[in-house]
């Protein structure tokens, strides 16, 4: 299946690839609107360091651990391969990001549940990749 | 506002944030280097220092919201037409500093445009124009020393000895910029897009990074005052050598690249110890006269087999044409004239804004003396300094010039907004930086993209041109000054040109 993988050497940490994700998952789908009024919430997070930096999303793994540790059938990965989130049956427990060895959940602490990357199944390309500026992000199948 | 120096009371640009649009989203924080946008955790806002700001307009670019817009901050003094606001706040500064005024990029200052006051001629009725789209148009010329005659055997075969011959699919190259100057990233694109197109650019005099020697075949070495970089090896594996007098920017001075830039990669590319200021004098100590770069053009031929032609640039100044003259008789294959508004990474202002001349009348003036002498198959011109679009290069090549050289404009293609604060290494658009974290902002891959489509495009346009002007050789152009008229020029500068006024 098609991921999104960083490419670190490229990445110049302007985190138009956050601002992406949050406008792209907001309810209005309007930039200042998604941050002024919605609450925008990234699902993606860019670790830093000096000169390094890169995108962290959801791995979509092939044996995700965050869905052996959901206590709650929030998580499952699809016959697609994508770690499927249902929203409303999480209870913000945080076992999933605890059972991440990724660190690619996120907490959305307004409204205490998971927020994760759900690789956009309404566009072609997901919305991180389409707005980075310098090609860090691919989105492509790997063996 | 406590006190602070004048030159910083008085700042250059202004940065406008529109609050209804701002997110707060912070990355015109992250993209600025010089620390004109700062996230005030208290405010929970992000606030403007205009004062920081060079006008690179890099947080313009990137505000995912269109909420920055960058404008000149102009004090206005009482009006003065001696006393412009610009001398003014130089003087300031020296007052300050006692240190010499810096600046990048090419001469800024109003001389007048010669580019701007020649019209080129299209074909009407006695003669047909010819359409690129449909008939073959060659764009592709060959660089080197062309000889006085041919001889053929009875069987028809050649046997006159050709001397070394570049083709170039586009009379365009990448001039030279040295790997210090700018960084790797950018000479890799440079590199790939030259191999793609089918041209060549130019390493500058920082020697070449031991990962590119794969493009030889569309390199151009530099063997400058400093010799960075110069070894066997290095000569034998490019296309050209190119021995750099002068450079439009800074004509009669050398170069300094301050020790802090000079990191492990650059240290081993340019042969000098890590950290230490890489210093080109002013001239090669080894060129006093004709003769002796003669002799330092028959070295470089005996150390490359003489398998490439050697160049020789300069920078164009008053005796230009005399001084083109001994470069022939010396041997060069091709000649580079580098106009004042060639750039650079770093020049003292007012050498960059006073010293030098116009690159179109120094090549007209190069191309008519060595027609004269009945030199000009010797050696191919080429023509740099402040090339700007696909017109500039086909009036070039109509005054003369074999092929035109691009660097400003290439830099342009990968986002530079020729804010002239090349010289203090922190060029947020990644370019003219070695930072790790800036530099980071090329990505080769887009940045040869962005070459190839600049150069193809001129291409396409200057088919066009020589089209409507009914030639279908870009050879067919050169020095055809009958296709050039002049427009608001005086009898002395038409004279120059070598062109008559429109409308004759």
């Amino acid at each position: 299946m098609k991921r999104v993988y960083p490419i670190e050497e490229y990445c110049i940490g302007c985190r138009l690839c956050e601002v992406a994700c949050a406008v792209s998952h907001s309810k209005s789908g309007d930039i200042v609107r998604a941050y002024k009024e919605e609450g925008a919430c990234p699902r993606n997070l860019v670790e830093e360091s000096g000169a390094v930096s890169f995108c962290l999303s959801c791995r979509h793994c092939d044996t995700p651990q965050c869905a052996a540790a959901c206590i709650s059938g929030a998580l499952r990965k699809d016959a697609s391969g994508r770690v499927i989130y249902d929203e409303a049956r999480c209870v913000g427990c945080w076992s999933c990001i605890m059972a991440c060895p990724h660190g690619g959940i996120r907490q959305d602490v307004v409204r205490m549940k998971i927020i994760k990357c759900d690789l956009c199944p309404d566009r072609d390309v997901p919305a991180c990749v389409a707005a980075c500026p310098n090609r860090a992000l691919k989105f492509e199948e790997r063996p | 506002m406590l006190y602070q120096p004048l030159e910083a009371a008085y700042y250059d640009f202004e940065i406008a944030r529109d609050p209804a649009r701002c997110i707060q989203c912070r990355v015109c924080e992250r993209q600025c280097s010089y620390g004109a946008h700062v996230f005030d955790e208290a405010l929970g806002e992000v606030r403007s220092l205009s004062a920081k700001c060079v006008g690179c307009h890099r947080c313009e670019a990137f505000c995912p919201t269109g909420a920055i817009r960058i404008q000149r901050h102009e004090s206005d003094f009482r009006d003065n037409a001696l006393w412009s606001p610009q001398y003014l706040k130089n003087i300031y500064k020296q007052g300050s500093t006692g240190g010499v005024l810096l600046t990048g990029m090419g001469n800024s200052q109003p001389y007048p445009v010669y580019w701007d006051h020649m019209l080129l001629d299209a074909s009407q009725v006695t003669n047909p124009s010819i359409d690129p789209l449909r008939e073959p148009m060659e764009l592709r010329t060959f660089l080197g020393c062309k000889p006085d005659a041919l001889q053929f055997d009875e069987g028809g075969r050649l046997i006159t000895r050709l001397t070394p011959q570049i083709p170039i699919a586009y009379p365009i190259l990448f001039s030279g910029m040295s790997y210090g100057s700018i960084n790797l990233r950018v000479h890799q694109g440079l590199a790939r897009a030259a191999k793609e197109l089918g041209i060549l650019y130019n390493t500058g005099e920082g020697g070449l990074h031991a990962s590119l020697w794969d493009y030889g075949a569309n390199t151009i070495v530099q063997v400058a005052s400093g010799r960075f970089g110069v070894h066997a090896g290095y000569l034998k594996v490019a296309r050209a050598i190119e021995i750099k007098v002068g450079q439009g920017a800074k004509p009669g001075i050398g170069g300094h690249l301050p020790g802090e830039k000079v990191s492990a990669q650059i240290s081993v590319t340019r042969m000098i110890p890590e950290g230490t200021d890489a210093l080109s004098p002013a001239p090669h100590h080894d060129i006093y006269s004709i003769e002796d770069l003669r002799q330092l053009i028959y070295a470089l031929k005996e150390a490359s087999d003489y398998q490439v032609p050697v160049s020789v640039k300069i920078a164009a100044v008053h005796n230009s044409a005399a001084i083109a003259s001994g470069m022939v008789r010396a041997g060069a294959d091709i000649i580079v004239l580098d106009g004042f508004r060639g750039g650079t990474g770093a020049a003292p202002t007012m050498i960059r804004d006073n010293v030098g001349i116009p690159i179109e009348l120094a090549l007209a003036a190069v191309d008519e003396r060595l027609r004269q002498e009945g030199i000009r198959n010797q050696v191919s011109v080429l023509a740099a300094g402040g090339i700007r679009c696909s017109a500039d290069v086909v009036k070039a090549i109509a005054l003369g010039a074999d092929a035109c050289y691009i660097a400003t404009a290439a830099l342009i293609s990968l986002g530079c907004t020729v804010c002239q604060r090349c010289y203090t290494g922190k060029c947020p658009w990644g370019i003219a930086t070695n930072d790790p974290y800036l530099s980071k902002r090329i990505n080769p891959e887009i940045a040869a993209e962005r070459l190839t489509n600049l150069v193809r495009a001129w291409g396409h346009e200057i088919a066009e041109m020589m089209g409507g002007m009914g030639i279908n050789a870009i050879e067919s152009l050169r020095g055809n000054r009958e296709k050039l008229r002049g427009v608001g020029l005086n009898e002395i500068e038409l004279d120059t040109l070598g062109i008559k006024a429109a409308g004759k």
